[in-house]
């Protein structure tokens, strides 16, 4: 295993099928991420250690114990919106709704678009939401997002280590933790219901708030190479 | 001579792919499940493909035993596995087989039963249209390789 791996982004990827498990996992491996697939919500949740209790079936199912959640670091939470039991969209709101995991950002994937159903994600705090079937280029909208959690976190544990050694000054590390803003529920847009909404890609796609909806089911980005059929290499 | 070998089959599968894409049996998501694949993850294309598989196949089965139920009615059901297939469809490349579940799709939201029957037959036979295609692709693969390793013994 890689030494590297602490400073790799974790992402815990969530969804009922095997097939697109399978999938988002080979893409977030493609994006140098760690990954951590689970079929359900709940297994979401018992993994990062919110186990409330609900409906609970399990006999092995974890007590809800807060756990030290750098322990489980996720940088980023991708899940499917359709799925039985929990969907993605209650997956969603317990994450957000929980004040140790609050900051995680949350990516909804779906293979429906449903400009109403995009909005209410958005509006609860998920950072981005993709139609399916996802794209190597929709994951590299993520860095951004994983990025400012990892260095929030570190951030913190520096300030702890600080105020640890200065007597008192307690005040003062607060005032110098720099404010990283994220995507917060006043900056997110909520665009038109419109089915034929137009996204422009942009140069600089990493930091673009413009492609938080996708609403069109082929791409029209410039950077897709094209299908070429005279000397196509496979690899099996 | 074992050159050659390779060369042809390599031909065979440019040309089978060539035809796939021609035919709107395949879209450039295929290719781009392809480049997914690398020395990291060798075999992801015939795994992914072969879970497609799978899970399409209960997809069907269902699908199936619902329609020719009777007293069948649950047509938000018949919605729901073809969303799963419309999905998967997609992110494999399946155009032809992603289009015909649309329709299929489009056939039980307006809870018309006869369409249904329509719409899985046609999928039905999409569906094992591309399984002998990939089947066949596979096997073009499989040779090349063997080829390719003949002419470099280990």
């Amino acid at each position: 295993m890689g030494m590297a791996a602490e400073s790799q982004f974790h992402v815990l990827a969530v969804d009922d099928s095997l097939f697109d498990r399978k999938l988002i996992e080979r893409l977030l491996q493609k994006s140098s991420c760690q990954v951590t697939t689970v079929d359900s919500g709940s297994k979401a949740l018992e993994f990062l250690g919110l186990r409330q209790g609900i409906e609970s079936n399990d006999p092995n199912a974890l007590s809800t114990a807060p756990v030290n959640h750098q322990e489980v670091e996720v940088n980023l939470i991708i899940t499917d919106y359709c799925m039985p039991g929990m969907t993605g969209f209650d997956l969603l709101k317990k994450v957000k709704e929980s004040s140790a995991f609050k900051n995680i950002p949350v990516v909804i994937m779906s293979s429906e678009n449903v400009p109403a159903r995009i909005s209410r994600c958005l509006e609860e705090g998920a950072e981005e939401f993709f139609l399916k079937p996802v794209r190597l280029a929709d994951l590299n909208k993520l860095k951004p997002h994983m990025m400012k959690t990892k260095l929030k976190n570190q951030k913190l544990e520096e300030i702890e280590e600080l105020s640890k050694d200065e007597n008192g000054t307690v005040a003062a590390a607060a005032a110098v933790v720099p404010e990283i803003k994220g995507s917060t529920k006043a900056e997110i847009e909520v665009l038109p219901l419109q089915q034929d909404l137009l996204l422009v890609q942009q140069g600089d796609q990493t930091l673009s708030t413009n492609n938080k909806r996708k609403s069109m089911e082929e791409g029209i980005s410039t950077d897709r190479p094209r299908p070429r059929f005279d000397g196509i290499t496979t690899a099996v | 001579m074992l050159g050659l070998g390779v060369d042809r089959l390599q031909a065979d599968i440019n040309r089978l792919l060539a035809s796939l894409f021609h035919q709107g049996v395949l879209d450039e998501h295929f290719l781009q499940l392809q480049q997914l694949q690398d020395e990291t993850s060798p075999n992801f294309v015939y795994d992914v493909i072969n879970i497609y598989f799978d899970e399409s196949e209960k997809l069907l089965r269902n699908l199936r035993l619902l329609l020719m139920d009777r007293e069948f009615s649950d047509y938000k059901k018949i919605g729901l596995h073809l969303n799963q297939l419309v999905g998967s469809s997609s992110s494999i490349g399946a155009r032809r087989v992603r289009n015909v579940c649309v329709a299929f799709r489009s056939a039980s939201e307006l809870s018309n039963r006869p369409g249904c029957l329509r719409g899985l037959e046609v999928v039905e036979h999409e569906y094992h249209y591309l399984k002998n295609m990939m089947h066949e692709l596979f096997q073009l693969e499989q040779q090349r390789l063997l080829a390719a390793g003949v002419r470099y013994p280990i």
